[in-house]
């Protein structure tokens, strides 16, 4: 790629992949990709569209976006996967929702807990059954303060009425039971099952006005929603927040509970992570509560301080001030150590990244911390606003893909060669066997946190560990 | 450099997070200490396992998946074959990450990718425009198709479906593809395991008026990929010919040598439409092969013979069943061979005598382990299988019942880890074998697990060793008692009895 202009370049890659199609699918995937400038205010990208069929998309569906990302990480709700056994099975303990407490008991994050549904079911419907199945669940595990009833496929075909089920079923138990109707067909990828769960939040928890706990009123009550916790990441970005003088009344979904859920509603700031899966319960509240909502970016060292900054600036001078000290006394000396250890073994590094939520255009500056330039980038489940949001971030001339297929990511690594992807685990080892340094940036790769301070650190070591393994320089046996 | 920083295996232990834990209790509205100890040591309690019991509809912690999944894992072991998922885009992400996750390997499936229109008008359209891209854009040169749960309940047809699209046009005519019908709603992995060899084999089979001298296997959903090979070379020891009907043990275990190949192996094409004309089948599994051996009984016309090679015993079964589809004498080198297992368990089975175990597992594997473990003296307390019939169960019981350190067996079919959890705590046994999701059960109960079985997740590479034939029986006594041997450093690490002398 060297020597020639970079997009150009970028450009005939383009047309390379284009002309691999055929007409139909050729003329869908032109909207999909696009190579953008770091002066370019504009993306022509039109996304959250239907996937291609046969094209081998990476993208999940409505109930994982529901389940896997919502709700799953409630820790004291019981979230029946309601259906056949597969989705429960397949998502189970796979997204890494770190949680306290004590499991079975008062934390249900890893257990798969599922109607099994059988032909008769699906045949006489499932309703009488789940009726039984919660009651059953609540009197075995006591101390759950809530049920989440997560829609797989059939639910929504043969018709059932998991809503009438609910509000009986939580009227007899005394709890909140949330029907989702996150059925896989629904949408056209994960995010709608983001959108319904949110949606399920409002009306069954702040519609109904499900209650938290007391709160003593303050002007630095704030909630933190939209960090999954996965490897630990809003522990981590919780910190941050606490050493700079404020109260993290509620904390979603990652390690949260149903109160921590209710709670939200007193917070004076609502500070949002993953905009793309959970913007429209932070667009709810403020609407309904006054509450406004300020989008943050807590990974590597820019970020970070800037995001400081900005959440500092919506409260006084206080506030402010032990953001400033902390930032000069604590965290900076941090960075510059971390930095001045890795960014010399990954500076001029190139990656791609194809992830989902916020993190393809997040990670970005942390990279660029370390001196590493990301050149390619992409969403697998993103709306037209994330591309808006993703150019803010761009410096230098980037590939940009919308639901990337195995055809594409072939081409663009036999292309582009970059020395580290960072994308799923459908991505991991075909990459890996030719010789690419990978990480997962979805499940952190089983490592973490990557968030806040802490996080940095473990990202950067990780980073490192991916471009520089012993083993990548043994690709090639030595008579050849 | 890299070992001071602190990541989640020690991070959040330092007082720093357990502070902020206890600061942000406050918010989470949660019980108190005292009161999750009163339940959790109710949950251990017989009370507790008679409640746990009773439930008709609640399934916690299963032990199966769909029978999708299954499908996939038939397929990919065919050569140049393209699995399919007729249905929802995450079924067919779920079910690659699933399999990624234990192999550690590149898993392809296509997908059409319905969506709600395609609920209401078919799946056709998307069916049609999904062969196709999937055949431009990969060059299969099969693909097998299975359906999700949301086709099997609106009801597509398959057969019409591949049928127009080779008529419109969007696949050449010659392009095989096999497809078989995998409802979820319908018993598990193995099920559809079943249902997809199934179809691959009526579809592709082409009938000829002479046998030949091979002999067709088929391992069943076996994720021991080493299995493959250790099939191939008893056979070769035999000087007898194989016709291994799904081998993805070359796919699922390819080099890093700077180039991915989507197809690698897999059971030649040609070799798989000759299947009806071998002299013989064996099957190495029973209860993922239930329809195709009925299929190939009736329809191939040549003996079937099904085995369940694991242990001494097992592969005693498995050696003088090949002995007699081929006619061929069993070879001296297998000989030798059994009796270095026999050799290796008369040098570890004191530490297995006597010691009792909670199995869980697919059906065939589940039966499989209770005779490892018999064979070296231990004795099979809970044999817990989700997917398991009536007809394994009462199978079980009747195979069991012939050994003497199988008495105090009980078998638990239909029943998930939710309910093993409550047999643990009422009656303990000494050691758990299980796959990776045991390890909950290990940290509730202390009680050691074993590792065998699907998925593993948590540990890496032990799909790469055998654990049929005389091997694969040393292999898996290996890792048994030597799993016991670590149980017990651990709990005389701090008395006299930490030995070196095992």
């Amino acid at each position: 790629m060297s020597g020639k202009n970079v997009h150009e370049h970028g450009v005939e890659v383009m047309e390379e992949i284009l002309e691999g199609y055929n007409d139909g699918t050729k003329k869908d995937r032109k909207k999909k990709l696009e190579v953008v400038k770091s002066e370019d205010v504009k993306c022509g990208i039109n996304s959250n569209r239907k996937i291609r069929p046969g094209v081998m998309s990476m993208r999940g569906c409505a109930y994982a976006g529901a389940k896997g990302v919502v709700f799953g990480p409630i820790k004291d709700m019981i979230h029946i996967s309601h259906g056949p056994v597969g989705c429960g099975q397949y998502s189970w303990s796979a997204r890494r929702n770190f949680a306290n407490g004590t499991a079975g008991i008062n934390n249900f994050v890893t257990m798969q807990i599922t109607s099994d549904f059988q032909e008769k079911d699906i045949v006489f419907g499932g309703d009488k059954m789940l009726t039984n199945l919660i009651k059953e669940a609540n009197e075995l595990f006591p101390l759950n303060k809530g049920v989440s009833v997560l829609s797989e496929c059939p639910i929504g075909l043969i018709g059932d009425d998991i809503e009438a089920v609910s509000r009986a079923t939580s009227a007899e138990i005394g709890k909140p039971v949330i029907p989702c109707r996150c059925e896989g067909f629904r949408g056209v990828s994960q995010s709608l099952g983001h959108h319904i769960a949110n949606d399920s939040l409002r009306d069954w928890i702040y519609e109904k006005e499900v209650k938290g706990v007391e709160i003593e009123d303050s002007p630095y009550n704030v909630a933190l929603l939209a960090d999954y916790n996965i490897g630990g990441d809003a522990w981590s970005s919780r910190k941050i927040l606490e050493e700079m003088g404020l109260n993290v009344i509620s904390q979603s979904t990652g390690d949260s509970t149903v109160s921590e859920i209710a709670n939200l509603t007193k917070a004076k700031v609502i500070l949002l992570h993953c905009y793309r899966s959970m913007n429209y319960i932070s667009r709810y509240v403020e609407e309904k509560f006054g509450i406004p909502w300020v989008e943050f970016n807590f990974f590597g060292p820019t970020q970070i301080i800037k995001s400081m900054r900005k959440i500092a600036a919506q409260f006084d001078e206080k506030i402010q001030q032990q953001t400033e000290k902390i930032i000069a006394e604590k965290y900076q000396p941090q960075f510059d150590e971390i930095v001045s250890k890795f960014k010399p073994r990954l500076d001029g590094k190139n990656c791609m990244l194809f992830v989902g939520g916020l993190r393809p255009r997040h990670i970005i500056p942390a990279f660029r911390d370390l001196g590493v330039q990301v050149v390619i980038t992409g969403y697998e489940f993103a709306h037209n606003d994330d591309y808006a949001r993703t150019l803010e971030y761009v410096e230098n001339t980037t590939f940009i893909v919308d639901d990337m297929n195995e055809y594409e990511m072939e081409k663009l690594l036999e292309n582009f060669k970059p020395d580290l992807v960072g994308s799923g685990i459908k991505e991991k080892y075909s990459t890996q066997k030719q010789g690419i340094p990978f990480r997962q940036m979805h499940s952190w790769d089983y490592s973490g946190p990557y968030h806040g301070v802490d996080g940095f650190k473990v990202f950067a070591r990780d980073m490192d560990m991916a471009v520089n393994g012993a083993i990548w320089k043994k690709i090639t046996p030595p008579w050849k | 450099m890299s070992e001071k920083i602190k990541d989640h295996v020690s991070l959040f232990n330092g007082c720093e997070y357990q502070d902020m834990f206890a600061e942000k209790a406050k918010y989470e509205n949660s019980e108190t200490d005292a009161k999750v100890q009163e339940t959790l040591e109710w949950t251990k309690t017989q009370e507790y396992r008679d409640l746990n019991f009773k439930r008709q509809d609640l399934v916690v912690n299963p032990l199966k998946a769909c029978q999708p999944s299954g499908g996939l894992f038939a397929a990919i072991g065919f050569e140049g074959t393209m699995p399919f998922v007729h249905g929802s885009q995450g079924c067919a992400s779920y079910f690659r990450s699933h399999f990624m996750r234990h192999f550690r390997e590149p898993f392809p499936t296509s997908c059409d990718a319905m969506t709600e229109d395609a609920a209401v008008f078919g799946g056709h359209n998307a069916l049609y425009l999904g062969l196709q891209n999937t055949y431009e854009l990969y060059s299969p040169k099969m693909i097998t198709l299975v359906t999700s749960c949301m086709s099997e309940v609106i009801g597509d047809d398959l057969n019409s479906f591949v049928k127009n699209a080779k008529e419109q046009g969007f696949i050449p005519a010659e392009l095989p593809v096999t497809f078989a019908h995998t409802p979820s709603f319908v018993g598990s992995h193995i099920v559809g395991y079943d249902n997809t060899m199934l179809a691959i084999l009526q579809q592709m089979g082409v009938k000829k008026e002479t046998k030949n001298d091979k002999i067709n296997v088929i391992m069943g959903f076996d994720t021991y990929l080493a299995n493959y090979e250790e099939i191939k070379r008893i056979f070769k020891l035999f000087g007898a010919e194989i016709n291994l009907l799904s081998d993805p043990s070359e796919t699922l275990n390819s080099p890093t040598d700077g180039e991915y190949k989507m197809y690698r192996g897999g059971t030649p094409l040609d070799d798989l439409r000759d299947a009806p004309n071998s002299k013989g089948t064996l099957l190495l599994q029973k209860w993922s092969l239930i329809k195709t051996a009925e299929f190939i009984e009736k329809d191939w016309g040549h003996p079937v013979k099904v085995v369940n090679p694991y242990g001494v015993e097992g592969t005693d079964d498995l050696v003088m069943a090949i002995a007699e589809l081929t006619g061929k004498p069993v070879p001296a080198e297998l000989e030798y061979e059994r009796g270095q297992l026999v050799d290796a368990i008369a040098d570890s089975y004191y530490w297995i005598h006597g010691k009792t175990f909670g199995i869980n597992g697919d059906p065939d594997l589940a039966y499989g382990l209770c005779r490892v473990v018999m064979e070296m003296g231990g004795e099979p307390i809970h044999v817990l299988v989700s997917n398991g019939s009536k007809d394994w169960e009462a199978e079980t019981k009747e195979n069991l019942s012939k050994y003497e350190f199988a008495k105090g067996a009980q078998i638990w079919a239909g029943k998930d880890m939710w309910h093993f959890r409550s047999l643990l705590f009422t009656e303990p046994v000494d050691m758990i074998i299980g796959n990776s999701y045991a390890k909950y059960l290990e940290r509730d109960t202390g009680i050691a697990l074993c590792r065998i079985g699907f998925p593993l997740q948590d540990r890496h590479h032990l799909h790469r060793y055998p654990t049929i034939g005389y091997k694969g029986g040393l292999q898996m006594m290996t890792w048994i008692v030597n799993r016991m041997l670590d149980d017990i450093d651990k709990k005389t690490m701090y008395t006299t009895s930490y030995d070196i002398l095992r």
